[in-house]
């Protein structure tokens, strides 16, 4: 592992809980690294696993995917969509011989800032663990 | 009554004033808000945080204020006062006196130099006094209007006639010493008073030493020391010495409660002040001991009694009942406290600081106001409003909201405010709007095929981003960035002033993307895109990169990693700005009529407000009569009886034409969206199913008493419930023989596991009857074993009256609870013996019980989870349902189009459940009279060259927006009924759908722009 190296996670949030959650851990005041970056989603279904596919091949060290719990989803049904797609995504990057451990998915409420900041310290130290993801490096996309 | 107008005076522009001025100018009214200080925003802008969510009430406020001071038809008096009002409800005059600023409000661009520059420091009110400002200032950062005033009484000019230095620093030429009052008249067709509280002076009160001793502060003065942009910036620590405080004693109380001083009223927002003080504090400090002195913990709000147990048990803070009597100061400037316990031993505690916890009393200039207004006080000096017309003043035409009529917390505020705008209706000339009277502004700039020009807003938020991210440099580093034409730090992005600034630079630029790099967009981003939208472009061309909640925040400890990340941020949100395009928002017809659900008192009171504002209501009641819980009520404090108005309400329902009550009715599917919902209800008489249509949802299905299985209940029938004994009460049929000894237990089923929730009404209602009791029953003896007596507000009196007949009161606590038994085990008629501790005497004792009362708690009807997941609303995990906001939005749902009022929200009086179902139909009414309303332009589109119309979208669509259009066989976006989620997008096996806002290009290109490995290697 190289010393220092500290990786990106790319982490796509659904507005109504997870981002909420994020914003919570960040009023609580509750510290994670500045690794995990994140970016707005209005549904965890909104993200075609095609988006999960590019994070990882920008060269992301992991890709995180949180939406709100199963069966409290804004949209009523659109994280079971989300929980579906995933474990295919997860399959397929198996199959391929690509890194699944770099994809993860989480369930965080808007009430649990908390749960964000436990999520993306242990991602971050489980990353660091993993090293660079190399796929930016073998690619050619 | 004749006359009605089309405009309102609303005086006080605290969170109360702003909610009702916000309400009013969304129905069509022309609203004059009148206030008193240099600024509106009242109370809240002095506050840390807010209970029990921790917010950061500027945060949550300052949209607000904004939105307020943007309205075309809201226009705010600072510095004034009402002074006479003539004429008739529906047709007031008002005389309205504007006090001289002496700077003129149209020239100054509150640059700031002349507060520089003056010479003069003077105590600042608004950091009560623990730093000082000038002669000439700005009430606050973020004051609105962001005028600067001079305080005539301290600035040397007007005191000694010399110096004039503002008038020769200022660029604007906007300093006026000739300045004079002004008088205005303007007529309303209503009035309502928002005035507030004056908080209580604790100088001499007591022996605690209060100005005397350096670390003695009130609860006010703590919340500006913990407050980030206060005057120690955050840092807690001690006036003495400037260390940090490892013992902190809050004294609960002080002027509330109080006989002696008479105050005998609770101030009903303390303890929960108190709590969010003991935890904020805590989490500033890891080691500070916290301690509470307390008589009662009154955590009665909706989800108040976990926040105080999580104060407890999780942040470790020690609550002491007791009463403490004296302070000393000892050598080095600690503290030391003399106070009695429960049982009477008198005990000593040594403490860094005391926070005084003091209460909210009436405004002084009440008494001046009222006679002016010709209208009374109560003998607290709060304006006088009784329990069924909680918001009416004794003048009619006049109503009052927030704490003018007795002390409340914010959202009680916010739904009173709301109240006194339906109330008020009655007297203004309402229309249902047009789309096109709404939008005023600007036309909009087509951007199409433009080249990106961004400009980029790095927001300091006082020392929240600033104090940790380096603001300047991001800026900076933004600049570079290729298509950014402009960009700047500035010190509160949301305050009004530089939401001008926005709009200058879009001008001056020609910017056709605006980024806003603050706190977080899902308070905020409405703001920015109003604002940009003023300036001509279309409010989508608008993102914010959060480098607040999820940065600075986050990041406290490390400032050079969080400044990289703030680039980062800023440079993903730069790259998926320059794929952003304009979307439409096309309109949403609303339908005018509503629904009710429950037709209890809050569910009447809704649908007659609504009914009387001329719109068609159907009004859904389970049972076979109307009338929910308040059948059961028969006795209140007010004269008035609460039988007799009930009946009278009910025939005011059955006599509007405007309502259909479906008796017996079952609501079987709720399908649709705001402006268009469509409800099958059966049941209502004929036994079909109907559909009806309606614009909005009105939900108060209400609350049940708790079915106990506790102390025997259902054993003997000397053990009553609540409601039961009101009954017995109400009849006289009390059990055979003797009632001498009553026992009262409270909290039968609240406050503990699987109800972790205090029912708000048993004390009061317990009291009550008590009361009642000793009328009927002259020679009983009252034992009222209890865990916290919650009679706050005005009905403390009452707990005092029922003290003072004798009444003994014994607590006991989760782990003491008082044990029953049946005298007779075989007779179910049997007397009780009731075996409790007192913590007083400190043994037990044995009561021989001829009546045993239980204080059950409130349940949630069994209903809410059908009906929330019908409606797509949530619930708490109580069960009771959750609103769109705890403290701003109290009766609306995330959900446009419902509103949630009286116990389906959280247990509550009847006053408080007439106030809230008259603010639910408010809210109601800002859709029902407008014509139309504009969708989000956030919407799923179809690419139809790409589309094999295989279907699999619809499937998927949980709203049934999406269709395939049999003639084309391609796929077709209902934009009215689509949500956005997106979820078809990620499904479509073509490609052919994308999310508008949210496209794939869009979040491609974001992460294309950064950077995956962090380099700076000092993370580890």
């Amino acid at each position: 592992m190289d010393k220092g190296f500290t990786p990106r996670i790319t982490a796509l949030l659904c507005q109504w809980c997870s981002y909420t959650g994020a914003d919570l851990a960040g009023t609580s005041r509750l510290q994670y690294p500045t690794s995990i970056i994140a970016m707005k989603v209005m549904c965890s279904s909104r993200v075609d696993p095609v988006l999960l596919l590019k994070a990882y091949l920008s060269g992301s060290g992991g890709v995180l995917l949180a939406g709100c719990h199963p069966g409290d989803c804004h949209y009523e049904v659109g994280n079971y969509h989300t929980r579906r797609r995933f474990a295919i995504l997860k399959a397929i990057f198996d199959t391929l011989g690509l890194e699944s451990a770099r994809l993860k998915l989480s369930w965080i409420s808007a009430s649990e800032g908390p749960k964000f900041a436990q999520v993306a310290n242990e991602y971050t130290d489980e990353i660091k663990k993993m090293g660079e993801n190399p796929s930016k490096k073998k690619m050619f996309l | 009554m004749g006359s009605k107008s089309k405009s309102v005076v609303v005086v006080g522009a605290g969170i109360a004033g702003i909610q009702a001025s916000l309400d009013l100018a969304e129905l069509g009214v022309e609203v004059h808000l009148i206030e008193d200080t240099p600024t509106i925003g009242g109370r809240m802008p002095q506050l840390d945080k807010t209970f029990p969510t921790n917010d950061c009430s500027m945060c949550i406020l300052a949209p607000k204020m904004s939105e307020c001071a943007r309205h075309a038809r809201i226009t705010i008096h600072i510095n004034s006062s009402l002074d006479a009002i003539s004429g008739e409800p529906g047709d007031f005059r008002c005389t309205i006196t504007e006090r001289a600023k002496y700077v003129d409000p149209v020239k100054c661009v509150a640059c700031g130099l002349c507060e520089e520059k003056c010479p003069v420091k003077v105590d600042d009110v608004f950091d009560t006094g623990l730093r000082k400002r000038k002669a000439i200032s700005r009430y606050f950062l973020q004051s609105i209007p962001a005028e600067y005033t001079i305080d005539k009484d301290n600035c040397l000019f007007f005191t000694r006639g010399v110096c004039k230095m503002c008038e020769k620093v200022c660029p604007a030429d906007a300093i006026n010493y000739e300045d004079q009052d002004r008088q205005l008249e303007l007529s309303a067709g209503a009035i309502i008073l928002a005035t507030g509280i004056d908080p209580f002076n604790p100088i001499g009160f007591g022996n605690f030493g209060y100005h005397r001793f350096a670390n003695v502060v009130t609860s006010l003065e703590f919340e500006r020391i913990l407050s980030a942009s206060g005057p120690l910036g955050g840092h807690v620590v001690r006036a003495s010495d400037s260390k940090e405080p490892k013992s902190i004693a809050f004294i609960q109380c002080v002027g509330s409660r109080d006989e002696s001083i008479g105050k005998n009223y609770c101030s009903s927002a303390c303890c929960m002040f108190t709590i969010k003080q003991a935890i904020i504090a805590k989490e500033h400090m890891k080691d500070l001991e916290p301690t509470v002195f307390y008589m009662d913990i009154r955590a009665f709000g909706k989800d108040f009694d976990k926040y105080y147990e999580k104060a407890e048990k999780k942040y470790g803070v020690v609550f002491t009942r007791s009463k403490v009597a004296d302070i000393d100061e000892l050598p080095g400037g600690n503290l030391r406290l003399r106070y009695t316990e429960e049982n009477g031993d008198i005990k000593y505690g040594e403490f860094d600081m005391v926070i005084l916890a003091i209460g909210l009393e009436a405004r002084e200039g009440n008494r001046v106001l009222s006679e002016e207004l010709d209208i009374k006080l109560n003998e607290f000096d709060f304006y006088r409003s009784d329990a069924f017309g909680p918001l009416e003043s004794t003048r009619e035409g006049v109503f009052v909201c927030g704490a003018a009529n007795g002390p409340k917390d914010i959202p009680e505020s916010v739904v009173s405010a709301s109240g006194a705008v339906a109330s008020a209706a009655k007297y203004l000339k309402l229309e249902r709007q047009d789309i096109a009277s709404e939008d005023e502004g600007a036309a909009e700039l087509d951007v199409t095929g433009d080249r990106p020009r961004v400009g980029v807003f790095v927001c300091h938020c006082g020392i929240n981003i600033a104090g940790v991210v380096d603001v300047k440099n991001v800026a900076e580093y933004a600049a570079t960035l290729s298509n950014v034409e402009h960009s700047e730090d500035v010190m509160y992005a949301c305050s009004t002033d530089c939401l001008e600034t926005i709009k200058k630079r879009i001008e001056e630029h020609g910017l056709n993307r605006v980024i806003v790099a603050a706190c977080t967009p899902r308070t905020h981003e409405p703001l920015f895109r109003e604002t940009i939208a003023e300036a001509g472009l279309n409010p989508y061309l608008c993102e914010m990169a959060n480098i607040r909640d999820q940065c600075s925040w986050a990041h406290m400890e490390e400032p050079e990693l969080a400044t990289a990340k703030s680039r980062d941020l800023v440079e993903m949100t730069v790259a998926k700005a320059r794929q952003l395009s304009s979307l439409e928002r096309l309109p949403i017809d609303i339908d005018p009529r509503a629904l009710v659900i429950g037709g209890g008192l809050s569910g009447m009171t809704a649908a007659l407000s609504l009914a009387e504002a001329g719109h068609e209501v159907f009004l859904v009641e389970k049972e076979k009569d109307l009338g929910g819980n308040m059948r059961d009520i028969f006795f209140n404090f007010d004269k008035a009886d609460p039988q007799a108005f009930l009946a009278e309400t009910i025939a005011r329902v059955e006599e509007n034409e405007n309502i259909r009550v479906f008796m017996a009715g079952r609501i079987d599917g709720i399908t649709g969206y705001v402006g268009n919902f469509e409800t099958t209800i059966s049941g209502g008489g004929n036994g079909d199913a109907e559909k009806v249509k309606h614009g909005v949802v009105i939900v108060a299905t209400g609350g049940e008493e708790h079915k106990t299985e506790e102390y025997l209940y259902g054993r003997s029938s000397r053990i009553v419930s609540l409601v039961e004994f009101e009954k017995m009460l109400k009849t006289g049929n009390f059990p055979a023989g003797r009632i001498r000894n009553v026992v009262i237990v409270q909290c039968v089923g609240s406050r503990e596991e699987g109800r972790m929730y205090c029912s708000r009404v048993c004390c009061t209602k317990a009291v009550k009857n008590a009361l009642e009791l000793k009328k009927a029953k002259p020679g009983a003896d009252v034992y009222f074993a209890y865990r916290d007596i919650r009679t706050y507000g005005f009905r403390e009196k009452y707990y005092t009256e029922l003290r003072d007949t004798g009444a003994v009161f014994l607590r006991y606590t989760p782990e003491t609870k008082p044990v029953v038994n049946m005298v007779d085990e075989t007779n179910p008629d049997s007397r009780l013996k009731v075996t409790a501790f007192d913590p007083i005497l400190e043994k037990e004792v044995e009561i021989t019980a001829d009546l045993l009362v239980l204080s059950a708690a409130i349940d949630p009807p069994e209903g809410n989870v059908r009906l929330a997941k019908m409606l797509k609303v949530p619930l708490n995990s109580d069960g009771m349902f959750l609103e769109a906001h705890v403290k701003l939005r109290p009766v609306d749902f995330a959900t446009d189009g419902i509103f949630v009022c009286g116990l389906a929200h959280s247990p509550k009086d009847m006053d408080e459940s007439l106030a809230q179902a008259k603010a639910a139909a408010s809210r109601a009414l800002t859709f029902l009279n407008k014509k139309a309303i504009l969708a989000e332009g956030t919407i799923a589109r179809v690419r139809e060259d790409r589309c094999s119309g295989c279907a699999y979208c619809e499937s998927i669509c949980a709203y049934a927006a999406i269709e395939v259009d049999p003639e084309k066989e391609v796929a077709v976006v209902n934009e009215a009924l689509c949500k956005g989620c997106g979820a078809c997008v990620a499904s479509c096996r073509c490609g052919a759908l994308d999310l508008l806002g949210f496209s794939n290009e869009q979040l491609f290109s974001a992460f294309d722009s950064l950077e995956m490995v962090i380099t700076d290697g000092g993370a580890d």
